[in-house]
């Protein structure tokens, strides 16, 4: 065993001679003009790394990107507050607070807010179980996130979901099942379709969920039906704690759509992430071309969820690495400082102002009560419509839905 | 695989065809032309206008149910139908009266494999009469999209012996949504039709009764008809209910089971069952095409065919049956059973799917303890064995009329 442990450790995995990788440096873009100093509100151009982008199928997106100062600082504030979030999350789990499941998006911030610079708020979003960023970018709040969590009646599911199931109007959700939401995202997008909205579905998974059935399932209705589908899959390399070559005999997630073409971003850098983003929007609602595969290539720095340490399947230095040399915040974080678009004071501001929202929000959740114990029994059928009685509701087994209906109108 | 599954509901179809009286006793072929009901001459079915616009429970749409029960039926039209001509005509109202409804499903384009969708393509478009490749995982997923929309998604799993890749879909994603997203999101409009039941030759994957496996999944409901006028009745009620619904349609009743239909949009109340016909001696319990078993095993007491005269007791002959059709399985009428069992002090629960933790022992469980004291005789279950639906032995598996029979005389007489 010794000598295969030695055999195993110096192994690389082969290069495929001629094919250039997709570039996941964060701070890699270059500006072509210079910054408007005075109205933040201006755009300007800047240029993409050539290697930002991989195609199936499809023509390459620009690599000239209009952005403006504002834009910038908000997309650099919202990962700022997405990972004190996360990180919050983390603290409150380590202190038994949470409980249960609970999956961060530590290293992943470029995607959800990306993804939300390059949507209209009518579109749809729909995501597995690491789906904190999204539900607050989504119109959630923190507070709800973190109440959600904690089981507290001031979560976005009144405390009687959790961390995978938290829902906005325009966003259906964590799931936990994995793989699940993708038909359900095909479903979305043709109810969008049917009633003539010019909006898309952007159906969230991971590499690990790419081999499920049924995403194949719902890639080929999406594409049969021509349906206004973004399937986008968020490779962050590793499904649980099996590297992504190991589960999937084709690794290049943006080319298993078959006749859908595909995308391959950099998702690491944010800029990157919000022109592939608008890229795809236009491709499924404006050129309706039908579904598209985005894939981002992105990094978790936590492991799959708490339980899991994340330094087994992968060594610390990898980990380091990546939280040194290509960390999305501090990419954008790069760009606005070299651009002059904001001081290094101003953005130290920025970061208090961030983690100051996520303390008060911590404190705001903890403050809720947990769900009351009549809700156990609520929302399992309409209101109106329930059985006369359902087992476990009480000792005797024998309580009517209607009196509780009563007790609750005289309360 | 799809022409296996043509080629497999074609040989179902073209037997019942040829035998529209398929008696349901197996083990003692009645004369030609006898004395014994069958589906064919069940005394249940509603074959006259009158009786047919008199069905308990119903409630027209064009009606306040609110107001006083006028029971007036002058007006409305009946007309003969079987069970898939009622289904068609229940999805037909439904496409007619919601624009937001639509029908997918396996081959449901060209009508279905058993013609249950027949013309509603050409009659309401390709766009909202669809069929969708082998997929039933992605099926269920994809009509609860459509549903927590807020549309009313109709879909068909073409076999309920293929519901099973979509369960996690239905069990994980349709039962709890409601309650995992604390009541923001539901997927009220989405109802699953799906064919069940056996047909006496449909095998391991085309004869199962799949109800009980539903049964733990608070948030759906579960509805099974017996006949024409319930099949429509109960469907309009289903994709009308505001909760994710499984409707299992006896494959066999499809064509044996004929009716007078009212062509009006009506609906019979989910969640409750209908006492057939009432007694005082011991309840039979069931739901589906057992019904028209129970209903020969009952002619079968009163006046036994020569081959089991020797093995009913004379004593017996004249008791008084109550049968029961339980018809929404999820959430079941608690209620009727127990007020039956506690006048009748015996029940008998009849099912095609097998004992071990089927349908038959939620109930029995649920009755024992309701009734403890007023039962005098052990609930007693004639279901399917616990087997595989296997092809040559569907004939002993299925509870027929005889053991049904041989099930009352032995609860009677304990």
């Amino acid at each position: 065993m010794a000598s295969l442990a030695r055999f195993r450790i110096p192994r690389r995995l082969p290069l495929l001679h001629g094919v250039r990788s997709i570039q996941t440096t964060a701070d890699t873009t270059q500006l072509l003009q210079n910054a408007p100093s005075d109205d933040p509100s201006v755009p300007f151009t800047v240029k993409l790394h050539e290697d930002s982008f991989h195609t199936f199928n499809c023509d390459k997106p620009e690599l000239e990107v209009q952005v403006t100062k504002e834009q910038l600082l908000t997309m650099y504030r919202q990962m700022q507050t997405m990972r004190r979030m996360e990180m919050a999350a983390d603290a409150l789990y380590k202190a038994k607070m949470i409980r249960g499941f609970c999956h961060l998006a530590i290293g992943q911030e470029a995607v959800s807010v990306g993804l939300e610079h390059g949507i209209r708020p009518d579109d749809r979003v729909i995501t597995a179980y690491r789906c904190h960023p999204f539900a607050v970018m989504r119109g959630g709040t923190v507070t709800g996130v973190l109440g959600e969590l904690l089981g507290r009646q001031n979560g976005m599911s009144h405390g009687k979901g959790g961390s995978m199931h938290i829902f906005t109007p325009s966003f259906f959700g964590g799931n936990g099942i994995v793989g699940a939401q993708v038909p359900v995202g095909a479903g979305v997008a043709f109810a969008q379709k049917y009633m003539g909205e010019k909006n898309a579905t952007f159906a969230l998974y991971g590499d690990g969920a790419s081999n499920q059935g049924q995403v194949f399932e719902a890639f080929n209705m999406a594409k049969l039906w021509n349906l206004p589908a973004v399937f986008v899959c968020e490779n962050n390399k590793y499904g649980m704690g099996t590297p992504a070559e190991r589960s999937s005999s084709n690794t290049a997630y943006f080319t298993r759509g078959d006749k859908i073409p595909g995308l391959q971003v950099n998702g690491m850098d944010i800029i990157a992430a919000l022109q592939a983003v608008q890229y795809a929007r236009k491709w499924a609602v404006d050129d309706e071309k039908g579904p598209l595969l985005l894939e981002f290539v992105t990094y978790r720095y936590g492991g799959h969820s708490m339980s899991d340490p994340g330094t087994t399947y992968r060594t610390r230095e990898e980990v380091q690495r990546m939280r040194s040399t290509r960390d999305p915040i501090r990419g954008l974080q790069r760009y606005i400082e070299e651009w002059g678009l904001a001081t290094e004071q101003e953005l130290k501001q920025l970061d208090k102002d961030a983690k100051a929202e996520i303390d008060a929000a911590v404190e705001e959740a903890k403050k809720s009560p947990e769900p009351l114990t009549k809700d156990l029994w609520s929302d399992i059928y309409i209101k109106g419509s329930e059985p006369p009685f359902m087992r476990g509701r009480e000792r005797e087994e024998a309580s009517v839905f209607v009196l509780y209906c009563l007790d609750e109108v005289t309360n | 695989m799809l022409t296996t599954k043509l080629r497999l509901s074609s040989a179902l179809i073209k037997p019942l065809r040829l035998h529209p009286r398929w008696s349901s006793s197996a083990a003692e072929p009645p004369p030609a032309g006898g004395h014994l009901p069958g589906v064919a001459t069940s005394n249940t079915l509603r074959t006259t206008r009158d009786v047919a616009l008199r069905t308990p429970g119903i409630t027209w749409a064009d009606e306040d149910p609110s107001g006083p029960d006028r029971n007036i039926v002058g007006g409305r039209e009946t007309r003969k139908m079987n069970t898939y001509q009622a289904v068609r005509d229940a999805m037909s109202i439904a496409l007619m009266k919601d624009d937001t409804a639509v029908i997918f499903g396996e081959d449901v384009a060209f009508g279905g494999v058993f013609r249950c969708t027949m013309g509603l393509a050409e009659e309401f478009g390709k766009e909202r009469v669809f069929n969708t490749p082998l997929t039933e995982q992605g099926i269920a997923g994809f009509g609860i999209g459509l549903a927590v929309m807020g549309h009313t998604a109709i879909a068909e799993i073409q076999f309920a012996d293929y519901i099973y890749p979509a369960f996690d879909q239905i069990v994980n994603e349709a039962a709890k949504i409601r309650y995992r997203s604390g009541g923001q999101y539901d997927v009220g409009g989405l109802t699953i039709r799906t064919p069940t039941m056996s047909v006496g030759h449909g095998g391991l994957y085309h004869s199962q009764s799949p109800e009980g496996f539903f049964m733990g999944a608070s948030g759906l409901k579960i509805v099974i008809p017996r006949s024409p006028i319930q099949a429509k009745g109960l469907l309009l009620a289903s994709i009308r209910d505001p909760n994710p619904v499984i409707f299992m349609e006896p494959k066999i009743l499809y064509r044996s089971a004929v009716e007078q239909v009212p062509v009006d949009d009506f609906a019979l109340p989910l969640g409750k069952a209908e006492t057939l016909i009432p007694g005082s001696d011991l309840t039979l319990l069931t739901w589906g095409t057992p019904v028209y078993h129970c209903e020969t095993a009952m002619h079968m007491l009163s006046s036994p065919p020569p081959g089991i005269n020797a093995h009913i007791p004379k004593s017996l002959r004249d008791a008084k049956i109550e049968l029961i059709d339980l018809r929404t399985i999820l959430p079941w009428d608690v209620e009727t059973v127990v007020e039956s069992v506690k006048r009748t002090g015996r029940l008998v629960v009849v099912h095609e799917a097998g004992l071990t933790a089927g349908v038959g022992a939620e109930i029995s469980a649920e009755v024992q303890k309701r009734c403890f004291l007023k039962l005098n005789a052990p609930v007693k279950r004639v279901t399917g064995w616990d087997l595989p639906a296997a092809l040559q032995y569907e004939k002993f598996n299925i509870p027929d009329a005889v053991r049904i029979v041989d099930a009352i005389v032995e609860t009677l007489s304990y």
